[in-house]
């Protein structure tokens, strides 16, 4: 395979681009699936495709803000051993407190049984990994992967397809190399009580190890499920989570669906979440981002039948120097669709917190109900925030909002609390709780509310002065 | 006796702007003093240099309380030394329960004493004691600070906050103002409830109504900067009479 010449490509990312696509003829024959046919093609194509782009650069408006010179940098190893060394002992800390939840551990992307108790199949719920999923069934992972309208798919054609496909280059990284993630299926009118918790625990070893995971969450018409989501890193070197996750909501099912993202310091945490919501589907989505050096996460939204309820919300903590993106787009393509989407960012020292959130509404969906709210709060006079909200709207009966604030904390407020006796520093806590107002309150399953908090308490417990 | 508070020649300026020019001024414990003068005379600025907020500069001058110099003291330590600014203009917190807000700075007070910590229970039958006491509504703890107050429900936040911390000296800046004849007694009460031979309070006003009803000890004139007048209650009801157009001419003439 050669690696066609790009425009403005750096030397450095040529030769790890070319390093992925000679990892991926050697292990191509041995990726889990490699026997059916339509995975081996889809994921060849991918790595073409990757090839063909290369890493999204600046260049590209839905990266201008976000830059992976240093993750093109480096090549890190998509087949990296599943650690030892983790024992369940080890887990305590990132699990619900009531540990009600059927579990999934992932050590270095792969599932490790050991760890894991996804639970007995019954009340309707079957959770498995993707390697295993492939062996048992693998006509229903191949419907989920490119009938959910994976980029690589054939279907989706037109005049954005270029531009997206090289935005999405990532994910097509992923594709090639995906071993392992988790697979969730909830069958028609089940409502299984527990959530689904599924742990992706980083522990690298001596080179810089490469996480391409790939979730498939699939609710069946009315069914419940609430699925975590939580990234962990135990060293602080540089490794890499690549996870594509696919979510699908048949009519009238709902989904919670939340992640913590507290990646080891030296990570890159790269995630698109690609949701499908059916008529009358409900989808909440919380993400609290804190860890890694670099993270995005990135969901995009399709409402392809009427009245979907879509709650989409987010915290990003972030300091020294990291740098957090937030990128939602959200395709109103049916009509009375609600969106309420709400990201706070609270950002000290030299972080920097980005969003860019994007609404289309599409000619016949009509009485359409979006809003969208980015708040971010400097806490530095270093500390920086973008956002950018975008609105497409191409049908007439619809009510459609936006709000964008950066600011610090309010000097009155501080002085106010400091005049009654607070230190500055519980002052400050005070009003940065208050700046974060109900996100984490509005959480409706205890265990994970709690988790929340702590998560957040424990991040204010380390700013500085 | 050491007198609680000492203000010797405090020159201050705000943005540049030179706005105290040589306050003199002596509280002793037990003592209510008023401060009035005209708008723009300093009285508010000399609130705030009181109680530490950041922009205002002290260029010249010492104020000792309590033995202490004050003015090397953050705002925080100041409030736990047993000063109390009401404040003129009280700043909504949305976000912040006025409960929790309140329990933290009582018992920061309380640790600053020596005392042990209010747990929740003690905290809440203190707060409903005097509220009940200024005829606040319970519903006060719960709501944010301040937010969505009435100016006066407001003002009335401001005494019962004071209440709860029992300052050494309360500051309190145009509480009079905005406030109906009725909230205005209740207020006047509430500050009345907190004199006492170790306690002392500055009352800075522009009009006197609020003086019918906490008698001071002493009643200064601050215009433009300085106090260019001290008396007895009746210095204040002669000011009424015959407002601060002396005053203003008398220190122009002087400068």
């Amino acid at each position: 395979m050669t690696v066609p010449a790009r425009r403005g490509a750096s030397d450095v990312h040529e030769a790890t681009c070319k390093a992925y696509l000679d990892r991926f003829a050697t292990m191509r024959a041995e990726l889990p699936g490699a026997g059916l046919p339509w995975l081996d093609a889809w994921r060849a194509r991918a790595i073409e495709r990757f090839a063909e782009h290369g890493f999204p650069g600046p260049r590209l408006e839905e990266w201008r803000f976000t830059n992976l010179s240093k993750l093109a940098e480096t090549v890190f190893e998509p087949f990296p051993s599943a650690a030892n060394g983790i024992s369940r002992e080890d887990l305590g800390g990132y699990r619900l407190e009531d540990g009600s939840d059927h579990l999934l551990v992932f050590v270095n992307g792969r599932l490790r049984p050991d760890l894991s108790s996804p639970g007995a199949p019954g009340d309707g719920i079957t959770v498995t990994g993707l390697s295993r999923a492939l062996e048992d069934d693998a006509e229903a992972v191949e419907e989920s992967l490119i009938g959910a309208g994976d980029l690589t798919g054939e279907e989706r054609a037109g005049a954005e397809r270029a531009g997206e496909e090289r935005s999405a280059s990532l994910g097509q990284l992923n594709a090639a190399f995906m071993v392992d993630g988790a697979v969730i299926r909830v069958a028609a009118n089940a409502q299984p009580e527990r959530p689904v918790h599924l742990i992706f625990l980083a522990h690298p070893n001596k080179e810089p190890a490469g996480m391409h995971l790939r979730n498939i969450i699939h609710a069946g018409e009315g069914a419940k499920l609430t699925v975590i989501e939580s990234y962990a890193g135990l060293a602080d070197g540089p490794y890499w989570t690549n996870a594509v996750t696919h979510v699908t909501a048949e009519k009238g099912a709902a989904i919670q669906h939340f992640k913590f993202q507290a990646e080891g310091a030296g990570a890159f945490h790269i995630a698109v979440t690609d949701v499908d919501l059916h008529q009358d589907a409900s989808y909440t989505n919380f993400v609290m981002s804190l860890g890694g050096i670099l993270a995005r996460n990135e969901i995009r939204a399709r409402y392809t039948g009427e009245g979907v309820h879509c709650a989409l919300k987010g915290v990003s903590l972030a300091r020294g120097r990291q740098h957090v993106d937030t990128t939602t787009s959200v395709d109103h393509l049916m009509a009375s669709g609600v969106t309420d989407e709400t990201y706070k960012g609270i950002v000290d020292d030299r972080a920097r917190s980005v969003f860019r959130g994007k609404i289309r509404v599409a000619p016949g969906a009509q009485k359409t109900n979006a809003y969208q709210l980015n708040q971010n709060l400097l806490l530095s006079d270093r500390a920086q925030a973008d956002s950018k909200p975008e609105l497409e709207i191409f049908a007439d009966d619809v009510k459609c909002g936006h709000g964008s604030t950066v600011g610090d904390i309010d000097a009155e407020a501080l002085f106010y609390l400091r005049a009654r006796g607070l230190e500055e520093r519980d002052a400050r806590t005070l009003l940065i709780e208050a700046f974060l107002g109900q996100l984490i309150d509005d959480i409706e399953i205890a265990p994970v509310r709690a988790m929340a908090r702590k998560a957040f308490t424990g991040w204010l417990a380390g700013l500085g002065g | 006796m050491e007198p609680l508070l000492v203000i010797k020649n405090l020159h201050a300026r705000v943005e540049g702007k030179a706005i105290l020019d040589g306050i003199e001024l002596t509280v002793n414990a037990g003592e209510v003093h008023a401060v009035m003068g005209p708008n723009g005379s300093g009285k508010s600025t000399l609130a705030y240099v009181l109680s530490g907020r950041e922009g205002y500069e002290v260029t010249e001058g010492e104020v000792i309380f309590d033995g202490k110099d004050l003015l090397a003291m953050a705002p925080e330590e100041r409030a736990r030394a047993g000063i109390f600014l009401a404040f003129q203009y009280p700043i909504e917190i949305p976000g912040v329960s006025t409960s929790v807000f309140l329990k933290s700075a009582v018992n920061a007070l309380r640790r600053q004493r020596g005392e042990s910590e209010l747990d929740a229970m003690e905290f809440l039958k203190q707060a409903k004691e005097k509220l009940s006491a200024l005829k606040m509504d319970q519903k006060f703890l719960s709501r944010a600070v301040n937010v969505g107050f009435s100016g006066g429900e407001k003002k009335r936040s401001e005494i019962f906050q004071m209440a709860m911390l029992e300052p050494k000296l309360a500051i309190l800046d145009e509480t009079d103002s905005g406030l109906d004849i009725d909230a205005l007694k209740i207020v006047a009460e509430g500050i009345n409830a907190l004199r006492g031979p170790e306690k002392a309070a500055l009352m800075i006003t522009h009009y006197q109504r609020l003086l019918d009803y906490v008698v001071p000890d002493k009643v200064h004139v601050l215009a433009q900067g300085r106090i260019v007048k001290t008396g007895g209650k009746e210095l204040a009801l002669e000011l009424e009479e015959n407002g601060y157009a002396a005053f203003n001419a008398a220190s122009k003439d002087a400068a």
